[in-house]
């Protein structure tokens, strides 16, 4: 019985991690929303910022990353 | 290691283990124990070796024929090596091209271990914490002390916020000081992080496919989607940790 619990410990634990990529996923469509409206507006300048965008939305997705992280540390590391 | 409660129900397979933590168990090789230091031979350490080897010889012979029209070889090298250059140029100017050499093995070394990790049955090596973490570490540590070299103790003037009011000067300086330090940990975790996650995203799919039987060909369009994500993300991490590298040693050789 006692082993079970905590299984069932972290199992609770790594669904309601999962609830952090949410926010990820918003951030990365903020960030590419943002970016592809300003390179509709002005395409010339688009190009020299596509750096930009990519470490934007690395920023953005490695939140979401260490949110999965922390589900499968749950899982199976614990 | 401790059976945990999924691996109990699957791991009765002969031979296959479906744990998706499994691949990245570190297998000693051919131990070499020296009583202080465990110099081992993992496949840890074969697969960095493999990276770095196949990086250099793609290079050697890439530029062994030199020509002035490029062979498509030699056009992917000196792709590689320019597309490198401008990152470095653009984000630091003409005085961070003296540490072009460290960024482009940094991400030649990152961007072999990442692909390398694709190969099936083979090791991610960036994808275990102690790889990813002593890279950024190297990374914080050069650039601190380049940071220190041009400026002397005036580089803690990098803390010190110019353009707030006077009286929120000490708070902000204390929130840069910590933003500054937790900057290897963010850099190591996102690469690390990222890798691992997607192979354990492969593997668990693998396990569906394995539960399914006829149904499995579902898991295995999946699976065929998210290893193409897994190129993608492999080649981006290592942009970015070059690039983030980039932008950190702007920030010590040019105080903003």
């Amino acid at each position: 019985m006692e082993g079970d619990i905590g299984n069932m410990g972290q199992y609770i634990g790594a669904g309601l991690a999962c609830i952090g990529m949410g926010g990820a996923g918003i951030g990365v469509g903020h960030v590419a929303g943002n970016f592809l409206s300003g390179a509709l507006r002005n395409p010339a300048a688009a190009q020299e910022q596509t750096a930009t965008l990519f470490i934007g939305i690395a920023f953005a997705e490695a939140l979401g990353i260490f949110s999965f992280l922390v589900a499968l540390l749950l899982l199976f590391a614990v | 290691m401790r059976e945990t409660a999924l691996a109990a129900e699957k791991s009765t397979d002969g031979g296959f283990n479906i744990d998706p933590m499994y691949q990245f168990e570190i297998k000693n090789w051919i131990p070499i124990d020296l009583g202080f230091v465990d110099l081992s031979f993992t496949n840890s350490a074969f697969f960095a070796f493999l990276a770095v080897g196949l990086v250099c010889l793609f290079l050697w012979t890439a530029m062994s024929g030199s020509s002035l029209v490029p062979s498509r070889m030699q056009s992917m090298a000196e792709g590689l090596y320019e597309f490198v250059r401008n990152m470095v140029r653009d984000s630091c100017g003409e005085a961070g091209l003296k540490y072009f050499p460290y960024i482009f093995t940094l991400f030649l070394f990152i961007l072999g271990c990442n692909l390398l990790g694709m190969v099936p049955y083979s090791f991610t090596v960036t994808s275990h914490f102690a790889v990813t973490v002593f890279l950024a570490l190297s990374v914080f540590i050069t650039v601190t002390v380049i940071g220190f070299m041009r400026h002397g103790v005036g580089f803690l003037g990098l803390f010190w916020p110019m353009d707030a009011p006077g009286f929120m000067r000490p708070i902000l300086a204390v929130i840069e000081v910590i933003s500054y330090f937790v900057r290897p940990v963010s850099h190591s975790i996102r690469l690390g992080a990222n890798m691992m996650a997607g192979h354990a995203v492969l593997k668990v799919f693998g396990g569906f496919v394995a539960a399914l039987g006829v149904f499995g060909v579902i898991p295995i369009a999946a699976i065929v989607g998210v290893t193409a994500l897994e190129f993608l993300v492999a080649v981006i991490q290592a942009y970015v940790f070059a690039i983030l590298t980039c932008v950190y040693l702007h920030d010590a050789l040019h105080m903003h």
